[in-house]
């Protein structure tokens, strides 16, 4: 094997195999200077390089060449190279740039947070929380499409869509004959499927699972609740899918299990996938071995009980933008 | 010299069919290369020239090409990059239809420099009578032997395809080009790896402008010296310019490197001058994507030399006060032309044709464009001003492929050399709107 290489990020080094990405040797050291990644997804081929979130700048190429990289770069595609040295959350630039990234994937997006299944476990609330400004500058309509069903489990949302690729990796990688992917360019790309067919494989619904936002969702447990108020549970099941492990989290509402899915790690990937009847067919405690009660981070509203309607979020509490979309979300719903 | 090279013979009637261009010396280079010359000899040649690539980005052709991976057993390919659709850009279109055989008869030299058996010409979809024009000749080639298995009994064989695209600018940049040419959606690949290295279907592939390839024949002709000889400085040959805009005698010239600026407006050999007597008010030089410039900094560098028609003096300056030479498309504007509404009109452009990839191109070229729209159609506001300065820094240098700063450039430079017409702009809707249909009079102390 090849002699590890060492990189510095945020002045943190660390020794990684050749071939690493800069943004995988930060999650090697883990914390805050691991860069956000909103499309970058470990276990899809070809995925990542077009959120751009993962920006970062190299202040040192390597040691060899110790030049800087006259442009910031996607740290999920830049491999590391011996030497180099990396600023992410150091770097003014950076920060200004990720600041403009974040701006930009909210301009056309609905905000409708109120009314998401995702809320609270969406990745781009986090990511404009922790980067985003207060107010938006964008005074246009924004962009808007038709929902439609993809299938009689999953719903394509595709407002709230930020054009990660990943379920279209996930549909081509993971599940057998990919009937969906991307239709028209610029702005109006949207996810489709071919003719508005049904998403039908036995694997499909880990389309759900891989998107950041809520743009595709579980129909069997639309509405049902917020995820706030459900407890997830670790448990598995002996599935006789070869490619399922059966490894999930079950998410109660008292005695009931209102969703099913698989697993993600403190990146939001999802640690293997699983099968469409783990995942919409198995709603019975008596279908799983509980396992004990799903870690999740203190930081993430999932945590937190204290949230009723007419008091939203501790995260919508503290983003003006959300606030306001919030309070229009909330008049509508009461009018 | 004529001072033609690529154009020697455009005017010889019958040069679109092979028994003509032949007759006029056409396919000298193929001869040449295939029974005197090994691969590396043209690609030496070809370096000595110092050509620099014609589709934009001006990389010199001979390094490019010496850059190609050649792995064992593993297929090389050529792809020509026949897609032009810079707004402004028309001379490869004018190159194809006219000679088709000079194409051809690069690709094959070209081809054979780099080792590929297969190779490829991808048209822009719109130029879909020129893909007849190219298969005839193409059926033509094969006929007379410079097509096929053991070309001119040297043991070469090549086969070479056209493939129309359906119409989106992406497909010019070449990642783009090289997916739609797999038949997949065209959007542009994470550099690296670099098409030298993994191009079409993972092989080493190069990738190069009609221009370029249509120019191998020549230097292969005449050798890479005397190339070099032609232009001035680091800005070898000849280039087509394509002139559009506010001039007597918009077409296609082939003008020697190093021409000056003034002299291709003025000139009645080239531009003719400004129409109707009107004063010049700016210039694109290269294509919609390069930087707008007012009349005194095409005319003169900021250290008040002559500015010339070649890589390094229009770019003198940076761009705080030069541009490119980008693909040659020069667009003219006289004093009662609306720089609000020409940056608007290049945003919608780029917001159009944006593949959507990246976040900050796919939102900021329509939030660009909404905001422009607001301001030539009298809505706008002074903080505008700055907040396009603003998004199109947040696009610019943070995407996949180039396409984002294309869309940034035209809007920063406009507001950097134009400020005050935007804010007259936002100031005086009403006038701005009269001067928009041609009165001047509203509001002559804007011309530069
Ligand atoms: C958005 C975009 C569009 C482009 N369009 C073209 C084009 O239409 N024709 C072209 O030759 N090069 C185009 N290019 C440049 C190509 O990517 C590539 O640099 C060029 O084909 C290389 O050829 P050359 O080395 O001969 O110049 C484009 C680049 C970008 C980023
Ligand atoms: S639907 Fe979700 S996973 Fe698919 S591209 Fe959009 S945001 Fe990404
Ligand atoms: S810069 Fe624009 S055109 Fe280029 S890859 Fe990104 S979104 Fe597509
Ligand atoms: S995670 Fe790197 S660009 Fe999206």
């Amino acid at each position: 094997m090849a002699d590890k290489i060492k990189v510095t990020i945020d002045g943190q080094s660390v020794e990684v195999e050749p071939g690493t990405t800069i943004l995988n040797a930060a999650r090697q050291i883990g914390g805050d200077i691991v860069p956000p990644a909103m499309c970058y997804y470990s276990k899809l081929k070809g995925s990542g390089g077009k959120c751009r979130t993962c920006l970062v700048k190299v202040a040192q190429g390597s040691e060899k060449d110790p030049r800087p990289m006259p442009k910031l770069v996607a740290s999920c595609q830049t491999q590391v190279m011996d030497g180099m040295v990396v600023e992410n959350t150091t770097s003014p630039e950076v920060l200004e740039a990720r600041k403009g990234v974040v701006e930009m994937l909210l301009i056309n997006h609905p905000l409708d947070c109120p009314v998401c299944d995702q809320a609270g476990e969406c990745d781009l609330q986090n990511l404009s929380f922790e980067h985003g400004a207060s107010n938006s500058r964008y005074e246009f309509e924004r962009r808007t499409f038709d929902k439609v069903d993809i299938g009689d489990k999953i719903q394509l949302h595709m407002n709230r869509c930020i054009l990660c690729y990943r379920c279209v990796y996930t549909a081509d990688q993971i599940t057998e004959g990919r009937v969906h992917g991307v239709l028209n360019r610029g702005d109006q790309s949207e996810i489709s499927t071919y003719i508005s067919a049904a998403i039908d494989n036995d694997f499909s619904g880990n389309v759900i699972d891989v998107c950041p936002v809520g743009a595709l969702t579980d129909k069997t447990f639309r509405f049902k609740n917020r995820v706030w108020f459900t407890k997830p549970v670790d448990a598995h099941r002996d599935c006789d899918h070869e490619k399922c492990s059966g490894k999930v989290v079950l998410w109660y509402k008292g005695e009931d299990v209102l969703r099913v899915t698989a697993r993600k790690d403190q990146y939001g990937e999802v640690e293997s996938f699983i099968c469409n009847t783990c995942r919409f067919e198995k709603k019975a405690t008596a279908d799983w071995t509980i396992e004990g009660p799903r870690k999740i981070e203190d930081t993430s509203v999932i945590s937190s009980n204290h949230y009723e309607m007419a008091h939203p979020l501790p995260i919508i509490e503290k983003n003006e933008v959300l606030i306001e979309a919030n309070k229009k979300m909330f008049h509508k719903k009461i009018k | 010299m004529s001072g033609k090279i690529l154009l020697e013979h455009i005017d010889v009637p019958g040069i679109n069919t092979f028994d003509t261009y032949r007759k006029m010396g056409g396919y000298r280079s193929v001869e040449k290369a295939l029974k005197t010359m090994s691969p590396e000899d043209v690609v030496e040649e070809v370096k000595k020239s110092g050509m620099r690539g014609r589709g934009g980005a001006g990389f010199p052709t001979g390094m490019k090409w010496s850059f190609l991976a050649k792995p064992v057993g593993v297929p090389r390919y050529l792809v020509c990059n026949a897609d032009e659709s810079e707004p402004g850009t028309f001379k490869d279109r004018y190159l194809m239809e006219k000679i088709p055989h000079g194409l051809i008869e690069g690709m094959i030299t070209s081809s054979y420099a780099l080792g590929a058996n297969t190779s490829y010409i991808y048209i822009r979809g719109e130029y879909f009578y020129i893909l007849r024009i190219l298969e005839k000749a193409i059926a033509e080639a094969y006929a007379n032997g410079f097509l096929g298995k053991n070309i001119l009994g040297s043991g070469y064989d090549l086969d070479l395809y056209v493939h129309p695209g359906a119409g989106a600018y992406i497909c010019g940049e070449e990642t783009a080009l090289l997916e739609s040419l797999e038949g997949k959606r065209g959007n542009p690949r994470v550099k690296p790896p670099f098409p030298a290295i993994a191009g079409l279907y993972a092989c080493p592939t190069v990738v190069n402008n009609v221009e370029t390839i249509a120019a191998i024949a020549p230097i292969v002709n005449m050798g890479g010296d005397e190339y070099a000889k032609i232009g001035i400085g680091r800005s070898t040959g000849t280039k087509l310019i394509s002139a559009s805009g506010h001039i007597n005698n918009p077409g296609i010239y082939e003008i020697e490197l190093g021409l000056p600026v003034e002299e291709f407006i003025y000139s009645d050999k080239y531009c003719g001058g400004i129409k109707n007597n009107k004063k010049l008010k700016a210039v694109v030089a290269g294509g919609s994507s390069v930087p707008i410039l007012p009349a005194n900094l095409i005319l003169k560098t900021a250290n008040n030399e002559e500015r010339l028609m070649s890589y390094e003096s229009l770019s003198d300056g940076g761009f705080v006060s030069g541009t490119m030479l980008g693909s040659g498309g020069f667009i003219v504007y006289d004093e009662d032309s609306c720089i609000v509404r020409n940056t608007w009109n290049f945003a919608r452009f780029y917001h159009h044709e944006s593949c959507g990839q990246c976040s900050p191109c796919r939102e900021g070229t329509g939030w660009m464009e909404k905001v422009l729209h607001r301001i030539e159609y009298g809505h706008g506001k002074l903080s505008d001003i700055d907040l396009l300065v603003e998004v199109s820094k947040k696009i610019e240098g943070n995407t996949i492929c180039p396409l984002g700063d294309a869309a940034a450039w035209p809007v920063a430079s406009a507001i950097r050399h134009f400020r005050e017409e935007f804010e007259w702009h936002i100031k005086e809707a009403t006038l701005s709107q009269s001067r928009n249909f041609g009165l001047l009079a509203a509001h002559p102390a804007l011309v530069k």
